[in-house]
């Protein structure tokens, strides 16, 4: 291994190159289950960029609605029709279409919310992690704090409290950007706290030290050094933490402080075919909770294989 | 001194201790009914003086944990010393800020001691010795940077053409030579090596070691060269200095210390080289084991284990003094002709 053979080494590989001889692909190739979550991972992202042109109808658009249409069940069932494939919900709205466009609201608000943590979450974990000392401590118990309080908990309080402070309309227009903020704002300790474990490892590395005797500012050390290296625990709980956001925005949406019905998400859809259920009309809610189910499956099948994958002490690289 | 003219770098009465208390509520405790604060320090560095003179490769030598990457980081100012001074050229630098601190960085520069966590992972080799050149010479052309960048790889002995991969597709003797030319990228005049090859096969370590003063000579550097291997001192230093629980004992010119160590300890040190001889002196046994730092000996830290030591040994510290011969010993026992 300490010799110092010279393999050959002239022709450059490419970026895509190395990631076909990278372990990464190799046991992505070789699991199976890893495979069939990513296809339907992709199946789910694609159908829901897509839904504005595949769906066939615009569940908001007021026009494209008939009330005389409500409660129709799937095409499969007697009562059913072949123009509502998944039936309709109680106000008359295709459920493909409907679950098309709820989906994308999931994995938008589910995106972003992650987006937003992982934002936050990796600044204030770097900057902890790094400088250390006070600033880490007050941080971090910052970070308890926040973690003190469940997500739900903060985001029923803001919620409802901006419903009644602002009004119900205005509320309606900002909702995603609403949940977005709120979701995102309550879990960025995970991300704090994962990243700033990673970066205490990273920084007693020879390399952090021989970037400081370049004179390099704290800055480039912090984000051009350190954070690449801690890409791989960033990368695992971000999937976990997808799946999380959308069972998030689901819980509330069913609660009634998420998505309005007139723009439904999944779970805004699930909660508003719960009244119905008893009466016969299980499709409204059975359908988007399964596709929420496979979807926040799917996620977290995802991550627990790239956690195997990733993990620093069954393989380093 | 007449020596401190030509010197590049000097260090004078340097102290550094680490805290090992932890925070206000660990040192906080309950004595006889009383709530009291403990503080607890390890010691490292201990009052060590010594000049490095400029082209020349000064080894310091000592065993496991007597303070030789400290006084090697803290030289570096990737430690701030807890007392003393640090003077590169005769300016005081240890206590610069960062921004202060830059154009040294350009002229003092670190080797470290494991190859394979001193280059970053997720860099390619034409990264990581890119970075340095840029950020050092903003104004570099690209042609130029690029011309340079192949310069230092040639030096070591590194194809350029292998820029584009990463360091964990190397040896650690290439990895360490790419360390070495990552160094030598920003032209420094002083390098600081924290044990270079202890990490390599043997094999390696000469073939690096020779790299290191090919490069001496090329670049006319200096070297303060820390290690624990007295065979590579005797190939490599100029003078060496040995440490003995963060104090200097003895400093002195590489072959003068082998052929007549005057310090106790650093004639035990000699005494425990394996050498294919019948000849060789008896063989010095020391007595217990080295004193923790935490709580220092008084007097010579040596003294608990010093066969020579005398009443004045357990009281007073000894000071450096520079004998006839050029070597410089701090030990009452030779100043008063016991040993």
């Amino acid at each position: 291994m300490m010799s110092e053979s010279t393999p050959n080494m002239q022709q450059h590989p490419t970026a895509l190159q190395r990631f076909k001889e990278s372990h990464f692909w190799h046991s992505f190739k070789a699991d199976r289950v890893a495979q069939l979550s990513f296809i339907i991972f992709v199946t789910y992202a694609v159908l829901a960029m897509s839904a504005s042109f595949i769906a066939p109808f615009d569940p908001y658009d007021a026009s494209q609605i008939d009330i005389m249409n409500s409660e129709i069940p799937p095409s499969w069932q007697d009562e059913g029709e072949a123009s509502f494939p998944l039936g309709t919900d109680a106000q008359g709205r295709d459920m493909l279409s409907t679950i098309l466009y709820g989906t994308r609201v999931s994995l938008m608000i589910g995106l972003c919310a992650v987006a937003l943590q992982a934002l936050l979450g990796i600044v204030i974990g770097l900057t902890a992690g790094y400088l250390g000392g006070r600033v880490d401590s007050f941080l971090m118990r910052i970070a308890d704090i926040q973690l003190s309080f469940s997500t739900l908990m903060v985001a029923i309080i803001v919620l409802a409290v901006f419903q009644a402070t602002f009004g119900t309309e205005l509320y309606q227009q900002l909702a995603m950007l609403m949940l977005i903020l709120v979701i995102g704002i309550a879990e960025w300790p995970q991300y704090a706290r994962t990243i700033r474990a990673s970066v205490l490892a990273e920084k007693k590395k020879e390399y952090v030290d021989a970037a400081r005797v370049m004179g390099f500012g704290r800055l480039r050390i912090m984000f051009r050094h350190i954070l690449p290296n801690t890409l791989s625990p960033i990368l695992v709980i971000s999937t976990v933490q997808i799946a999380n956001a959308i069972i998030s925005e689901a819980s509330l949406s069913f609660l009634g402080l998420g998505m309005p019905v007139s723009q439904p998400s999944l779970g805004s859809l699930i909660s508003s075919g719960f009244e119905y259920i008893f009466s016969g009309a299980w499709w409204i809610t059975v359908i988007p909770g399964v596709v929420l189910v496979v979807l926040v499956l799917v996620m977290n099948l995802l991550g627990d294989w790239m956690r195997d994958v990733l993990n620093p002490k069954l393989y380093k690289g | 001194m007449a020596e401190q003219n030509n010197s590049l770098v000097q260090i004078s009465d340097l102290y550094k201790r680490f805290s090992i208390s932890g925070d206000l509520l660990d040192q906080l405790q309950f004595k006889g009914g009383k709530l009291t604060r403990r503080k607890e320090y390890v010691h490292a560095i201990n009052g060590v003086s010594l000049s490095v003179m400029k082209g020349e490769a000064l080894c310091v030598v000592g065993e496991s944990g007597c303070g030789k990457s400290t006084v090697a980081r803290t030289v570096m100012g990737l430690l701030t010393p807890t007392a003393g001074q640090i003077s590169y050229r005769g300016e005081r630098i240890d206590n610069l800020s960062d921004k202060q601190m830059l154009p040294y960085r350009k002229k003092m520069q670190m080797i470290f001691q494991n190859p394979y966590a001193s280059l970053n992972p997720r860099m390619t080799i034409m990264e990581t010795l890119k970075e340095p050149i840029r950020f050092h010479n903003p104004s570099m052309a690209a042609s130029e940077i690029r011309d340079k960048i192949a310069e230092v790889m040639l030096s070591v002995g590194v194809d350029p053409s292998w820029g584009e991969r990463y360091s964990h597709e190397f040896s650690g003797g290439q990895r360490q030579r790419i360390s070495i030319a990552r160094a030598l990228a920003v032209d420094p005049e002083f390098i600081v090596a924290d044990e270079p090859i202890s990490a390599l096969d043997v094999s390696i370590q000469a073939q690096v070691l020779n790299l290191m003063m090919e490069a001496q000579e090329q670049r006319n550097l200096t070297y303060l060269f820390i290690t624990h291997d007295l065979a590579v001192v005797e190939h490599f230093g100029t003078r060496v200095a040995v440490m003995y629980l963060g104090t200097l004992c003895e400093l002195a010119p590489t072959k003068q210390l082998f052929s007549n160590p005057r310090h106790p300890y650093t004639q035990a040190l000699m005494s425990a080289i394996p050498r294919l001889e019948d000849n060789r002196p008896d063989y010095i046994k020391l007595s217990g084991e080295v004193p923790t730092p935490v709580n220092l000996p008084t007097g010579c830290v040596f003294h608990g284990r010093c066969p020579h030591a005398n009443e004045r040994c357990r009281q007073e510290i000894p000071t450096l003094t520079l004998l006839d011969d050029g070597t410089q010993v701090a030990c009452h026992g030779v100043e008063e002709n016991r040993v």
